[in-house]
């Protein structure tokens, strides 16, 4: 299905929507443009840059309570309760990249063996109206990693800018069924100038990377620690480039205890902070900065795609370059591993 | 010879006897400058210094514990180098000190509000004496650095490094403003704007960290107590309570060895102004203990130390 919805109808259809759903739209923050949970009022930056966090947050949430133990009083037997996320949810205005973090998780979250309920029911229940990019940032890279700026895999709809509104393309049936809202007119021949611009935009993006000896080459350089405290020098070892990252899936649990009452939650993990992977035992087998950027790196480049049929687990929304507070450059640690001279 | 000549040529004459000298190089794009770990004469060649290079590079001494090093720095830089000494965390006679006498840094924020598109959309930048000429998405702009200048450098009282074995560059006679508008501003808030406006900007906060391991004096990193799990003091539940516990934590635990480089707040990808409260707590810091952290060499951080009496804290009054 194709359409066209102009801007002030774009913001009306996120109002609209909040009514029953939770909308999450990115929203400029103080300088910054963060996705916010959107209520009437509200007005949509879907222009200025690209939102600091990615929208992972509406399928996978920061903290997720699994589970709430309840004792009224200390003889009593405590009562669990389970917490399955309830509702549906809608991110407006995520970019492409944004929109396919998710294609990474779900081959992770939902196998023959293991199903995440809690993920698979957020997945089942979020819908992206995602908006193709126009022009690349420095940090942009989709291009190389199996995408471009109006891939429309992982999205519901995908918006592309046209004059004073967007044509909208349905890519799921989830889609198509918020399209068919009123808000929403022909697109006319609007679609040929949205074609012309996404190609416009691909083309910017010059010529893509080929990562395909990626995993090998990474591999090779497995047990070459030089390599990787030279890669990792300037890394703070904070967990800014895990968190910003669409595609980033580890977790963490903590029971939290509350008096009477005490709560299971799952948090994002960060695999360059100390305490990832950190056994009982106090041993750590990344027990330094440089073992951990080799398994992120490593991670994304080449064990995930020698498990998952070669697919890189990055979006290329480059968010981990810009945001990192010492520039390290994801793309430049692949390469430098891709060129390495044996 | 210029003053990044003079840098080099100081640099080249020490490099053999060091592991590495740490500085800046240019980054992922023309706006942006990266650390630099310099180990060759080759690597020398990609050297920068300038108002791009923010990062205060004092923050990687304690990880070279042990190891002869390099490193750069401005006049802000070094005062991290002084409190690092003092305390102790690193060695004198394992750091060779390159210090620069500095004209200032940017804010990449402020550079960001001032340009006409999106700051990802460089293209080319020119470094002129008193301007940055940035062409963004196809738009020339001309920025006066004076307009985009980080907020330490107005009220930069040590532009030129107060401990170096090499200054380089043309001393200052600083002009530091007396105060910024920011924290004047946010200190005239009541308690309830102030508790309202953390409320809602710890909302934002997504506890990477990234604030506690730029900064150069929080050494514990790997054993911070906010995230310990047993004892959980903490939750990692991502509560604007929690996070700003956490900040809170970061605070005391700086309070008279903060030396205001603002590494906390540049690196905070999502904009939290966290140098309003490391200001306040500097100047309480100030006003008890009469006390500036990286100041002077052979100064013991007031709460690290013990008096029977304090002369400005008043115990026993009643």
């Amino acid at each position: 299905m194709e359409k066209f919805i102009t801007k002030e109808n774009l913001n009306r259809l996120a109002a609209e929507l909040a009514a029953t759903c939770r909308v999450l739209a990115p929203v400029a923050d103080c300088g910054t443009v963060t996705f916010r949970r959107f209520q009437p009022g509200m007005v949509m930056d879907l222009h200025s840059r690209m939102a600091a966090v990615s929208p992972k947050a509406a399928t996978f949430p920061q903290t997720e309570t699994l589970l709430v133990v309840k004792r009224e009083i200390p003889e009593k037997k405590p009562e669990i309760i389970e917490t399955l996320p309830e509702g549906k949810n809608v991110v407006i205005g995520c970019r492409p990249c944004g929109a396919r973090g998710k294609l990474i998780f779900d081959p992770v979250y939902e196998t023959d063996k293991i199903k995440d309920p809690y993920y698979l029911q957020r997945r089942k229940n979020t819908v992206f109206i995602s908006l193709a990019c126009d022009r690349p940032e420095t940090t942009c890279f989709c291009h190389s990693v199996g995408s471009g700026p109006a891939d429309p895999s992982g999205s519901d709809v995908l918006l592309t800018l046209v004059g004073e509104g967007y044509v909208a393309r349905s890519v799921t049936p989830e889609g198509e069924e918020i399209m068919k809202m009123a808000l929403f007119a022909d697109a006319g021949d609007k679609g040929k100038e949205a074609d012309a611009k996404n190609a416009k935009a691909r083309e910017m993006m010059g010529e893509a990377h080929d990562y395909a000896s990626a995993p090998a080459k990474l591999l090779a350089r497995f047990d070459d620690m030089d390599f990787w405290l030279a890669q990792s020098a300037k890394c703070i070892s904070c967990g800014a480039c895990t968190y910003m990252c669409p595609t980033c899936y580890c977790f963490n649990i903590t029971d939290d205890d509350l008096g009477l009452s005490s709560q299971r939650i799952r948090t994002w993990d960060n695999c360059m902070s100390h305490t990832f992977t950190l056994e009982g035992s106090g041993h750590n087998p990344r027990s330094t900065k440089a073992h951990r950027l080799k398994n992120r790196v490593g991670h994304k480049f080449s064990y995930y795609p020698d498990l998952h049929k070669g697919v890189i687990a990055c979006c290329g929304c480059g968010r981990c370059i810009k945001q990192c507070p010492a520039g390290v450059d994801i793309r430049q640690i692949v390469n430098a591993a891709q060129e390495y001279a044996e | 010879m210029s003053q990044l000549d003079d840098l080099k040529t100081a640099i080249k004459s020490r490099l053999g006897d060091l592991e590495c000298v740490i500085g800046w190089e240019q980054g992922y794009d023309p706006l942006h400058a990266t650390p630099l770990f310099i180990r060759s004469e080759a690597d020398l060649d990609r050297l920068i210094i300038g108002p791009l290079a923010v990062h205060n590079l004092a923050t990687y001494l304690t990880g070279w514990k042990g190891k002869k090093v390099g490193v750069v720095v401005k006049g802000c830089d070094s005062k991290s180098v002084i409190e690092l000494l003092n305390e102790k965390l690193i060695n004198r006679d394992d750091v060779v000190i390159f210090g620069l006498c500095c004209d200032g840094v940017v804010s990449q924020r402020k550079i960001r509000a001032a340009l006409p598109a999106d700051p990802g959309f460089v293209e080319s930048v020119e470094i002129g004496a008193d301007s940055l000429k940035v062409t963004v998405a196809g738009q020339a702009a001309t920025l006066r650095l004076d307009d985009v200048r980080a907020d330490k450098c107005r009220v930069c009282d040590t532009p030129d490094a107060l401990v170096s074995d090499f200054l380089i560059g043309k001393a200052h006679t600083p002009a530091p403003a007396p105060s910024l508008k920011c924290q004047d501003e946010f200190e005239a808030k009541s308690d309830a704007e102030k508790f309202a406006f953390w409320q809602e900007t710890m909302g934002r906060c997504i506890r990477c960290y990234a604030c506690r391991n730029a900064c150069p004096m929080c050494v514990c990193r790997d054993y911070c107590i906010a995230t310990s799990r047993d004892p959980l003091w903490v939750s990692q539940e991502n509560l604007p309570s929690e996070n700003m516990m956490f900040q809170m934590i970061h605070v005391s635990h700086l309070a008279g060895r903060c030396t205001e480089c603002g590494e906390c707040e540049r690196a905070c990808p999502v904009d939290i102004p966290l140098m309003l409260l490391r200001r306040y707590m500097n100047k309480q810091v100030r006003d008890v203990f009469q006390h500036e952290a990286g100041k002077a060499l052979d100064q013991t951080p007031p709460l690290l130390t013990f008096k029977v009496e304090e002369e400005r804290i008043n115990e026993r009054g009643w």
